[in-house]
């Protein structure tokens, strides 16, 4: 039995929360019990739920395993991770995805829902088994190509059609392939200056127009992934507005970096979609708050040492967001006032959690529900280290940045993954 | 400067001092004995992951007349095509002690990132990285240029200078369009709309997709390099249309003004670009470039290399 004394859920006025055999068992004042944690008014959050998780196993067990993976998530606030499908072997079968699914269990630090493939090895050429994934233990309703486009006009429309019978969810990697062959950064001053190749905006923006109208032809829930353009907000917009059911995601990345960081050369600012301008920037905090994008999703990637520390062209895409995104949240969209913690608690738990059809996350904070929780003390200033990474790579971004707000505690199904903002150390059940 | 990564980073002065020193060097050239000792006992690497046996031999030529000691080092094969790393083959270097190195490099930025990692101590002077830049080039460029139209002094204010090509793709095109407008010269760009950059209308240039219209004021025309694969990638339709709309040929010379020299930063495609015989014409200066590329790279080494002691 733990008591969290002097909590403020979703912001709200502080009380005492009593945890129970994994749920919430009383909220009140003045609470008693054998664990006591002081939260000293920090913001109590329903656990984050992350659509977009790269966790490398099988296969890259060198940059991240679903262990280490899930331990850099309850770091960061999450209790429920997706995991991407693009491992190696491809999450396109029931045995990958519930090998995947298992680890997780096994690792005990955050529930793993894998992220089934769409095409067979990520091929785009034909449906993977997606009723044998959703079927399997682990439950799949997220399917994603993601790092590939499902750019087939035909099989995208299949694909959407076909998950419909088990209430899934295809999650778009919206990247024309023809347009971004070999490109390098977002493309416009900057990349022609830089002479690297340019990733326009139109390669994104075409595809989630092409498959909203799809979407709405065939009335399936398409999900999209990483927006990162002021135009693809346009498209958003315009295509809620007819009632589409189609959500979008948002990487903590593109909330606060630019593409001017490609000036560098570092690859460590190497990513997919690529870091864009300060108006598209703009933009997608705007459509946050306005819920035209709906989640926000970290895209963490890890990548082995090698795969960054060379020429630009020849780095590996993507970098670590678990760790630092709630803290990412706080600075570009709490503290400009444009959220509040009960939308932070919506986008980064509530919602995310609806889209990969999550039960038992992104639950209120209210007595019988879950205990899945987060304690986030949004004050504290902290300079981001590579040291801090709990994952096992350090590709972060923000390195040497200085950034607000710590997860002080996690609890999944009542049991503390991090306390003391530190991780709690397990014996793997 | 400890580095020469970009033009975008030289002063008007800094450039100028380079222009200077060379034309000085340039008098080492017309001795029986071609040799200074200067970097007697120093170490230049030529760090080559591209072949270019003309710009290789340029900086090796330049590199000995000043006594230092040239290791060339070809890596074919960088770690884009799985061989050993930029990092571990720049601390194999390091190791042998290398004073300076030159780097040509496919991939766009490596200079950069060889001076600003812990890698590698020496001064890092970048000899063409990708589609970015390649000083050397445009501190020769504008060498010839000051040579042949300004009695080799002073700046290049005013001067009319039209570069056509695949502006896209062209390292050379970038570094001359910094490097010109830091000495005062008016650039114009001629090239079709699908070889020029996005964003191109913020450089320091003027752009222009008629040739024609743009020649006929020039001071300087340099026309660049298109290589055949583009044909391919749809860029222009056929080498003869590309041949017609910006090709120099000599209907076109005959309407530059007089004094107008044409330039080439080789190795050309006659009859492509340019025809073989604007190529050979005597106001064409291609090969007085590529005998300044040696002055110009000796003064770059001198001043990164010649201000420590041995």
């Amino acid at each position: 039995m733990t008591v969290l004394r002097d909590v403020r859920p979703l912001g709200g006025d502080a009380v005492d929360v009593r945890i129970e055999d994994g749920v919430i068992a009383e909220i009140g004042q003045g609470l008693d019990g054998d664990d006591v944690v002081e939260g000293h008014g920090a913001v109590l959050l329903p656990g984050l739920v992350d659509l977009h998780t790269h966790l490398r196993e099988p296969g890259r067990e060198d940059a991240e395993t679903v262990k280490t993976g899930t331990r850099a998530a309850a770091v960061g606030g999450f209790t429920a991770v997706h995991a991407m499908a693009n491992t190696d072997p491809v999450a396109d079968t029931a045995g990958v995805v519930e090998q995947v699914w298992r680890l997780g269990v096994e690792a005990g630090y955050a529930d793993v829902r894998p992220v089934g493939a769409v095409t067979v090895g990520l091929d785009g050429k034909r449906l993977a088994e997606l009723g044998a994934m959703a079927d399997s233990h682990a439950r799949v309703r997220v399917f994603s190509d993601d790092g590939h486009c499902v750019s087939d006009a035909q099989l995208m429309r299949r694909a959407l059609e076909y998950v419909k019978a088990f209430d899934g969810v295809i999650a778009q990697h919206a990247q024309e392939p023809r347009l971004t062959e070999g490109s390098q950064m977002h493309e416009g001053e900057l990349s022609g200056q830089l002479g690297l190749a340019g990733w326009p905006a139109v390669a994104e923006e075409a595809i989630i127009a092409r498959d909203v109208l799809l979407a709405e032809h065939v009335g399936s829930r398409l999900h999209i992934c990483h927006v990162s353009t002021a135009g693809s907000v346009e498209i958003l917009r315009w295509a809620k507005s007819r009632g589409i059911t189609v959500t979008a995601e948002v990487t903590p990345h593109h909330l606060l970096l630019t593409h001017d960081l490609a000036a560098t050369y570092d690859p460590i600012y190497k990513v997919n979609p690529p870091l864009r301008s300060q108006s598209d920037v703009q933009a997608v905090r705007q459509a946050l708050a306005d819920g035209i994008i709906d989640i926000v999703a970290t895209d963490h990637a890890p990548h082995a040492m090698e795969d960054k520390e060379c020429e630009w062209a020849a780095a590996a895409f993507g970098m670590l967001g678990l760790q630092t995104a709630l803290a990412v949240v706080n600075e570009t969209m709490v503290q400009p006032g444009l959220l509040d913690w009960q939308q932070v608690a919506d986008r980064m738990s509530v919602a995310p959690a609806s889209i990969g059809r999550v039960s038992d996350h992104g639950r209120p904070i209210a007595v019988g529900e879950p205990a899945n929780l987060t304690l986030f003390d949004p004050d504290p200033e902290w300079i981001v280290g590579t040291g801090d990474m709990v994952s096992r790579s350090r590709n972060t971004p923000y390195a040497g940045m200085i950034l607000h707000g710590r997860v002080m505690a996690t609890w999944l199904r009542g049991r503390p993954t991090v306390l003391d903002n530190a991780l709690v150390e397990f014996e793997t059940v | 400067m400890r580095h020469l990564l970009s033009t975008q980073d030289v002063t008007q002065s800094e450039a100028l001092a380079i222009l200077d020193t060379a034309r000085e060097l340039a008098q080492v050239a017309d001795r029986p004995v071609k040799k200074l000792p200067t970097l007697r006992g120093r170490t230049v690497v030529n760090l080559f992951f591209e072949d270019s046996t003309r710009t290789r031999i340029s900086f090796e030529a330049a590199a000995k007349r000043l006594s230092a000691d040239v290791i060339n080092f070809s890596a074919k094969g960088s770690s884009l095509s799985k061989g050993e790393s930029l990092k571990d083959t720049a601390l194999t270097l390091q190791a042998m002690g290398a004073d300076a190195v030159v780097i040509r490099h496919q991939a766009s930025g490596a200079a950069h990132r060889l001076a600003n990692s812990d890698w590698i101590h020496g001064a890092v002077i970048n000899a063409g990285d990708g589609t970015h830049e390649h000083p050397t080039q445009a501190l020769l460029d504008a060498y010839t240029m000051r040579d042949h139209l300004r009695d080799g002094q002073g700046s290049l204010e005013g001067l009319n200078v039209v570069i056509v090509g695949d502006v896209l793709h062209s390292r050379v095109a970038r570094s001359n369009v910094w490097l010109l407008d830091t000495l005062g010269a008016d650039v114009t760009l001629v090239a079709p709309p699908t070889l020029l950059p996005v964003g191109v209308g913020q450089w320091p240039c003027r752009i222009s997709y008629d040739l024609d219209e743009a020649i006929v004021k020039a001071d300087v025309v340099m026309m660049l390099r298109v290589q055949m694969e583009r044909m391919n990638a749809a860029f222009f339709p056929s080498a003869r249309e590309y041949s017609r709309r910006y090709g120099l040929d000599v209907p076109r010379m005959s309407s530059l003004p007089d004094h107008a020299i044409v330039m080439h930063p080789g190795p050309m495609n006659r009859g492509m670009e340019i025809a073989a015989d604007v190529a050979d014409a005597d106001r064409s200066v291609i090969l007085d470039q590529v005998t300044n590329g040696v002055h110009i790279r000796m003064a770059v080494l001198y001043l990164l290399m010649g201000g420590q002691e041995a």
